[in-house]
């Protein structure tokens, strides 16, 4: 089943693209395993997520820790600290 | 309590008008007894900047907003609230950012307002780039540490 990536802001910007649908390989059980394996995937990604702590994910429009599981993600979402308001 | 309130929460590119969203909140009603205003406004920052850019998350900003907000009726006796973020082009002077509280007696009403833009700065997903005056592209604001420690004072609900 293809997750949909959303991203935002910068994230975006350094990625290229604001969201893609991507075959997550097996292995991929946490937010924190699926931003290892993006960042292997090209210079982009290699850029926007080089300090993946700092990144921000929401799972389905609710904020996650690195370490929630991913399954059933319909829709995944990776930008950095918010600045509204 | 008033567990019935539902708050209003609209993000929107266009402009608010502060009088009419006090009004949404009382009119024709007599038990309101303090309605707090928070507006937040796009600076020029001494004349730099040409406006902000705000990109925010469709959908899920409305649903986060909407959340804190429902902490904020929980946590505090209040009559109505409401909640509008702008996005898009803002320029220096402009508002981008209303809350209004409403509440019997003032604690609550300043209470709550100030709790729901302390969490909406560090959780609302909206994004601020800098457009500069002399046509350079400013980048992306960076997270203030000063507003994601502001969110941490309210203690957890029990």
């Amino acid at each position: 089943m293809a997750t949909r990536l959303i991203y935002f802001a910068w994230v975006r910007e350094r990625i290229g693209t604001s969201e893609e649908d991507v075959e997550l390989p097996d292995g991929i059980e946490t937010v924190g395993d699926l931003l290892r394996w993006l960042k292997s995937r090209g210079e982009g990604y290699e850029q926007a997520l080089q300090y993946p702590d700092v990144i921000r994910v929401a799972i389905n429009q609710e904020h996650v820790d690195h370490g929630e599981k991913i399954s059933g993600a319909r829709e995944i979402a990776l930008f950095p600290p918010m600045t509204g308001g | 309590m008033t567990g019935a309130v539902v708050p209003f929460v609209r993000i929107q590119a266009q402009d608010f008008d502060v009088a009419a969203e006090i009004a949404r909140l009382t009119q024709g009603r007599a038990d309101i007894g303090a309605v707090v205003t928070f507006s937040g406004l796009c600076r020029d920052e001494a004349g730099s900047l040409s406006a902000l850019e705000l990109e925010h998350y469709p959908g899920m900003a409305e649903a986060e907003i909407a959340r804190i907000a429902t902490e904020a009726i929980e946590r505090w006796p209040l009559q109505g609230l409401t909640a509008i973020h702008r996005h898009g082009k803002i320029a220096p002077g402009e508002n981008i950012v209303l809350v209004v509280a409403a509440s019997a007696h003032r604690h609550a009403a300043f209470e709550a307002a100030n709790f729901l833009m302390d969490y909406l700065k560090s959780r609302a997903p909206f994004w601020k780039k800098e457009h500069r005056i002399d046509g350079s592209e400013g980048g992306w604001v960076d997270a203030n540490e000063a507003d994601a420690k502001a969110a941490q004072r309210w203690k957890p609900l029990e």
